[in-house]
């Protein structure tokens, strides 16, 4: 790149954002939408297997559009699997995770953040620290004690030991340490417990660290594998990624059954990030990530 | 601000705890008691008893037997552990630098308002919100290799086939694509977000001294960016480790134990082959493994005040 060149755009005014690799603005807009074809594309090729016909895939005898469209594919999941079962197990499991982990986050989020005892940092660094461990370390004492409890095969047992998120604690204690002391310790003057102030004055201002909170649990349940995997054996209590992998097993070349079930599968996760994209983002944002 | 509480640690109490701080304190312990019965009974009580069940023989349906260090002795010799600890690190060296690099790449060329930026912005992020499972069997499709896409394409610009599922190389490769796939927007959200609190003034100030775009990148631009660098290095690193879903789904650890990590050989031990205490051990090293990476970034961020 010609130094003078450089120097001619550097000394331009009036941009708005921070100026890096002095490419033109038609190259860099070019690379960007390049890449985001090559992102977009397996989406989009997930959708045209979905709609394509297997043998016409198997002959290797497929063009990037889709051909005619069989509407049938998705009928065939319904029928050969219980998908609809699988999906009701997603959408109760995610649901129920989602309202029992949100609770108690904010419940004790608050009471880190705002609140003195004995022991609070300790604890939130326990707590926090617990980040880094993967199901695959606790996994066998784990399931041990959701056997012992007779959970195998619930909800409750997929539910019940992801309820307690430590990144769920992270994002309310950052946020609630962003509420002014003042508001809250002048609830306490005029006699509010602390429940009242956590519902009349807290939760009012928390609505974004709600919505972030509500979109992220769901997401991760929705997702979930590695967990449910271990405590779902029984094909009637799948959801679905256990579902996907049982039909990943099944039918291991149906292509356009797979993707019409894959695609099933993200679909909700899909419509709800277009939805409430702000959230996602505003989310990592607030997480002091900054 | 309430981080600066004084701690009950010294001998001597440095504050009186009266009444009305006795009662919100224990206010406090019932509005965390929910998290701490579900962490205790469901985190630590089993993370103390993996350590104890890594000590045991516990294969079948029979009763566990004492093997102290023992199954950490028959690990040491275990070549497939060795090849799903090297495999482990070896993904996570690959595949964090290249998310971190491209992810600041994206958000670099989409932080200035170009055409469809939103739009764009958005497609980069949707696979983030995918689950590991249906990304994995959406892969096998793609790198199929006979009939997959990615060879069909590979093919049209003059390009040998890869062997994408038959050679450890060409597995390994596809594991690593598809996870800089899922993982790139997340890092370009991040980016997108550092780059926005970078004072405008710097650029200015340091254009009238008459700095060029690259000395302006490297001094102005990176520096600012290590906070956001050093966290998802961190985070990076930590979810390289949790690796499972999609290379459980797309490879299954093959061919042979080519992508074989810990996070699937532990699971094949305890689940598969049901050597409960030999698939606890290998979780221990994991997460033991995990305690000195971050030990180690934490002590490379410390030299920087602000990324700690």
């Amino acid at each position: 790149m010609a130094v003078a060149a450089e120097k001619r755009a550097v000394a331009e005014p009036g941009r708005t954002s921070p100026r890096t690799f002095e490419l033109g603005p038609n190259v860099r807009w070019l690379l960007a939408a390049i890449g985001a074809l090559v992102m977009a594309f397996p989406l989009y090729w997930m959708l045209v297997t979905a709609l394509g016909s297997t043998a016409d895939l198997r002959a290797g005898d497929y063009g990037l559009l889709p051909g005619r469209l069989q509407w049938e594919n998705f009928q065939a999941i319904f029928d050969r699997l219980p998908f609809g079962r699988w999906f009701l197990n997603s959408v109760i499991i995610a649901v129920a995770g989602v309202v029992l982990t949100v609770t108690i986050n904010l419940i004790a989020g608050y009471a880190f953040a705002k609140l003195r005892f004995p022991g609070r940092r300790i604890l939130f660094i326990l707590i926090v620290s617990t980040l880094i461990i993967p199901v695959q370390v606790i996994m066998v004492p784990q399931f041990q004690i959701v056997a012992d409890l007779g959970w195998v095969n619930t909800y409750w047992g997929v539910v019940i030991p992801r309820a307690a998120e430590a990144f769920g604690i992270f994002f309310c204690v950052q946020f609630f340490r962003g509420i002014p002391d003042d508001l809250i310790e002048a609830a306490r003057i005029d006699g509010a417990g602390e429940l009242t102030i956590l519902r009349k004055i807290v939760l009012p201002l928390s609505k974004p660290l709600i919505a972030v909170l509500v979109i992220f649990t769901f997401m991760w349940r929705w997702n979930e594998f590695a967990w449910p995997l271990i405590v779902l054996n029984d094909s009637d209590s799948y959801t679905l990624p256990i579902g996907l992998r049982f039909l990943d097993g099944q039918y291991s070349t149906d292509y356009s059954l797979l993707m019409a079930g894959s695609l099933l599968a993200v679909l909700p996760m899909l419509a709800i990030f277009i939805f409430f994209q702000r959230y996602f983002v505003e989310g990592l944002v607030r997480s002091g990530l900054k | 601000m309430a981080v600066t509480t004084t701690r009950p640690r010294s001998a001597v109490p440095r504050r009186r705890w009266g009444r009305a701080s006795h009662r919100q304190a224990l206010t406090a312990y019932a509005l965390i008691s929910p998290n701490l019965l579900v962490f205790g009974a469901f985190m630590f009580l089993p993370l103390i008893l993996t350590f104890v069940v890594s000590m045991q023989e516990t294969s079948g349906l029979g009763p566990a037997e004492w093997v102290g260090l023992g199954n950490y002795s028959e690990l040491i010799r275990d070549s497939v552990f060795w090849r799903a600890l090297a495999n482990t690190v070896g993904y996570a060296a690959i595949e964090v630098p290249l998310a971190l690099g491209a992810g600041l790449m994206v958000a670099l060329l989409l932080n200035r308002a170009i055409w469809m930026r939103n739009l764009m912005r958005t497609v980069y992020y949707l696979p983030v919100v995918i689950s590991g499972v249906a990304a994995g069997i959406l892969a096998g499709w793609i790198f199929s290799e006979n009939i997959g896409v990615a060879n069909k394409a590979l093919e049209l610009v003059g390009i040998a086939p890869v062997a994408w599922r038959s050679s450890a190389a060409g597995a390994m490769a596809s594991v690593i694509l598809t996870s800089l796939w899922i993982n790139v927007g997340f890092n370009m959200v991040v980016y997108l977000a550092a780059l926005q609190n970078i004072p405008r003034e710097y650029y200015d100030a340091s254009a009238v001294d008459g700095a060029t775009s690259v000395q302006q990148f490297r001094h102005i631009t990176l520096p600012s960016l290590s906070t956001a660098t050093g966290f998802l290095a961190i985070y990076g690193v930590i979810t390289a480790f949790h690796v499972f879903d999609l290379v459980f789904i797309l490879t299954s650890g093959g061919p042979g134990n080519a992508t074989e990590v810990l996070g699937t050989y532990a699971y094949d031990q305890a689940f598969d082959t049901r050597a409960r205490g030999y698939g606890a051990a290998i979780g221990v090293v994991l997460y033991l493994i995990l305690m000195l990476a971050l030990t180690v970034q934490f002590a490379f961020a410390r030299r920087h005040p602000e990324e700690a």
